[in-house]
């Protein structure tokens, strides 16, 4: 699963950032192993999309947020 | 450590994280601050004194990490990297204590290069307010620096960080991590020379090598995050249920799919209201207080050539520049709370999936708004766009928006249009105008979309933005943004605009041989009224301008112009608004500001040829279309070429918007005569 693919206000575990020239840019902006996600709001048509990384917001377009493989977490009370 | 000599420090940071407010609450000097990642564009160096001992500050633009992707990252990066004549003695490194983790990313990194440091830890008050707290002695034992908590928007503890500046000595160094962590990498063991290699190859833009660094990099970043995890886990706690999120709360509306576009365009609304209604009144005094001027100095200078290109060419031109002023103040200032706010990046974020269809990106939006005003400093405001072909095509489409020097030009045209008929019920000319801003915007997207089939680029388009939390715009930080922009556009697109004018002005009043003594001859029994304008019209003629209009005559007429009109299309190739003023000297109205008496005069006018009106619908159409497309601004293309370090764009720029102008003006006259 990845980052495009999480619902509106889901919480998931960053796992694992694909090889592309955006590897280390998303890594820099703290998409790296093991930080939490969380899907904030989606722009018109469904892209770009804004996350809460950590506790800022980033924002990344759909094809940006495929490369960040996550897994879900379950919610904690 | 002598006290003779300047102890230099430069602030580091991220975008966002504070540090142009710390920088200014240090020096007393003043630059633009602002929310959108990456305005602090210049580096800029101030000075102050501790205890007989002099600082001086360079303030970098912020930046996220040492391998830069954008134009000004790239400046940051390479002075930290290799200061080149200009020594560091210490860093300050000003981290948002709301997002410690991501902040020592780059902390870290710059401590590697060897450079003794300081970490600054600002906005301490927000950082307590989502619920986090920071252990400052057990974070400086484990970063083996001095860390001191500040708050730069209220200057607290800043007696602190300088106390600090002075102790700390140029010698000492702290290096956070030496690469033993990482198996089979020794590129650490000088990262300076790492660092360089790295940005020498990205010049090279070597594909097989970028892929072995972008490895290499991306593995000792994750490391590098580790390192930090582990260290803040011992001296940061976070409550998460006193996580009170005001930004979200802002953001569920202002990034809503409907909502957000209707704020959005609201947002247009308004600042389009205040640049044209409020500016309109203090635009009107300007005009009049240089007329007045240039008039009380004509009639009370001795005649002569130099108070003509006083009163009739320099005044006039510096009136020129001044008369805009109030609108790019207003501009200025409402863009600036827009950044300042935060609000500037949500509206990348909601338009970028439209821009990219075009060959844009949602950083391209605040250009092309910035166009509606000016392009000139629009284009300087594209540098944040980190996307080379993005930033290239944002470029060259954004003078097609239509700027406020158009307008005049405009508003004289659409008079001679509806002169004789009746329009009570609606205002044709309102609708006709807002069109003319439409169609520069539909031109912007059309030719964005061209540039970006043609254009090749080897780098990937990517849109990766930090939403900073919403911040209130503070008074001062305008005022600054105000003081550089208007001082900027005054002294340096003023002094191009002037020149220009005192040119024109030459070539206006002079002409080859005796041709002026013989008009003055020919009109010396004379006695009508309008003896002087008959005398200026036809000297006008015979002069260096007339002999320009009449040289491009065969290459306008297709376009339903005479080679009047032709002088003024050269004349107002300095600046859009001079046509108004060089139609109204030819046609020898002696008050260019009277529209009545002006638009009266145009319409009266026959052609040479078929003694039909000059200025028919057509013909009027056709200037209309002219104006809203071709390249006529000097300064615009001054400020492409600075901005792009080549002159291939700007003559691409001067080419295709002049070309495309001529094509559809000659399609518009064709049809309409």
């Amino acid at each position: 699963m990845n980052a495009s693919e999480l619902k509106q206000g889901d919480t998931a575990m960053i796992h694992h950032v694909e090889f592309s020239d955006l590897r280390n840019k998303l890594i820099e902006m703290g998409c790296f192993e093991g930080n939490k996600i969380k899907r904030l709001y989606t722009a018109p048509l469904g892209d770009p999309i804004a996350f809460d990384i950590n506790g800022y917001i980033l924002a990344l377009r759909k094809e940006e947020a495929k490369l960040i493989e996550i897994t879900l977490k379950k919610i904690e009370s | 450590m002598s006290h003779s000599k300047v102890k230099h420090i430069v602030l580091a940071g991220n975008p966002n994280s504070g540090k142009t407010t710390l920088f200014n609450a240090l020096t007393g000097l003043h630059q633009k601050i602002s929310n959108l990642p990456g305005t602090t564009i210049e580096k800029k160096t101030g000075y102050f004194n501790i205890d007989n001992q002099k600082i001086s500050i360079t303030d970098l633009p912020g930046t996220y990490s040492i391998h830069p992707k954008g134009e000004d990252e790239l400046i940051s990066v390479g002075f930290l990297i290799d200061p080149k004549d200009a020594p560091i003695d210490l860093v300050v490194f000003v981290a948002d204590a709301g997002n410690l983790s991501r902040n020592l990313l780059l902390y870290s990194q710059v401590a590697d290069l060897g450079y003794p440091m300081i970490l600054a830890l600002n906005m301490n008050d927000l950082a307590a307010k989502k619920g986090i707290s920071i252990d400052i002695a057990e974070l400086s034992k484990h970063l083996g620096v001095i860390v001191c908590p500040v708050n730069a928007r209220n200057e607290i503890g800043l007696a602190k960080l300088k106390e600090a500046i002075v102790k700390v000595d140029s010698a000492h160094q702290s290096t956070f991590y030496d690469g033993g962590e990482i198996s089979d990498s020794n590129f650490f063991s000088n990262y300076r020379h790492f660092l360089q290699d790295q940005i020498q190859k990205l010049k090279e833009e070597d594909p097989e090598q970028t892929k072995k660094n972008e490895l290499d990099i991306s593995a000792e970043t994750t490391a590098r995050y580790h390192k930090i995890d582990k260290i803040l886990s011992s001296c940061l706690e976070q409550d998460a249920k006193k996580n009170k999120n005001f930004t979200q709360r802002i953001d569920s509306v202002l990034l809503h799919p409907i909502y957000g576009f209707l704020v959005f365009y609201l947002t247009l609304f308004i600042l389009f209201q205040l640049i044209f209604k409020v500016a309109e009144y203090p635009m009107n005094w300007i005009e009049m207080g240089f007329a007045f001027v240039s008039e009380y100095l004509k009639n009370s200078l001795p005649h002569g050539m130099l108070s003509s290109l006083l009163c009739d060419g320099v005044i006039p031109g510096i009136g020129g520049v001044i008369v805009f002023l109030p609108q790019i103040i207003i501009l200025f200032a409402l863009l600036a709370i827009l950044e300042d706010s935060g609000y500037m990046t949500r509206v990348s974020f909601i338009t970028d999936r439209l821009m990219r269809k075009f060959g844009l990106n949602g950083k391209s939006v605040v250009p092309l708004i910035g166009g509606m005003a000016c392009a000139i400093p629009s284009i300087m405001a594209s540098r944040n766009i980190e996307n080379k072909k993005d930033r290239l095509i944002t470029i060259l489409v954004t003078p097609l928006m239509s700027c406020s020097a158009r307008l005049p030009v405009y508003t004289l045209l659409l008079s001679l249009l509806f002169i004789e008929k009746d329009q009570s019920w609606v205002d044709l000319r309102g609708l006709i105008l807002l069109g003319m801003y439409l169609l520069g915007f539909v031109a912007a997207l059309l030719f964005a979309f061209l540039f970006k089939l043609i254009l090749k680029q080897k780098e990937k388009s990517f849109f990766i933005l930090e939403l900073p939390d919403y911040r209130k715009p503070r008074l001062k930080n305008i005022l600054f943004t105000i003081k550089a922009k208007a001082g900027d556009f005054v002294f340096n697109a003023g002094k191009i605009i002037v020149m220009v004018s005192i040119v024109l002005w030459f070539l206006a009043s002079y002409a080859p041989g005796n041709k002026f003594n013989d008009i003055d001859q020919k009109y010396s029994t004379y006695t009508g009224e309008d003896k002087a304008l008959k005398i200026q019209s036809e000297r006008l003629e015979v002069s260096y301008a007339g002999i320009l209009g009449k040289t491009i005559e065969p290459a306008i007429k297709p376009l339903g112009y005479d080679w009047k009109i032709g002088i003024a299309l050269v004349t107002s190739f300095a600046a859009r608004e001079v046509f108004v003023g060089t139609i109204a000297t030819i046609y020898s109205v002696g008050d260019p500001d009277d529209e009545k008496t002006l638009s009266a005069v145009l319409a009266s006018q026959k052609r040479v040829s078929d003694n039909k009106p000059l200025y028919s619908v057509a013909t009027v159409l056709s200037l209309l279309i002219f104006y809203a497309f071709a390249m006529q601004c000097f300064s615009t293309l001054a400020v492409t070429y600075r901005e792009t370090h080549s002159i291939k764009w700007p003559l691409v720029q001067f080419f295709y918007m002049s070309g495309f102008a001529w094509l559809m003006s000659f399609i518009v006259y064709q049809v309409f005569s």
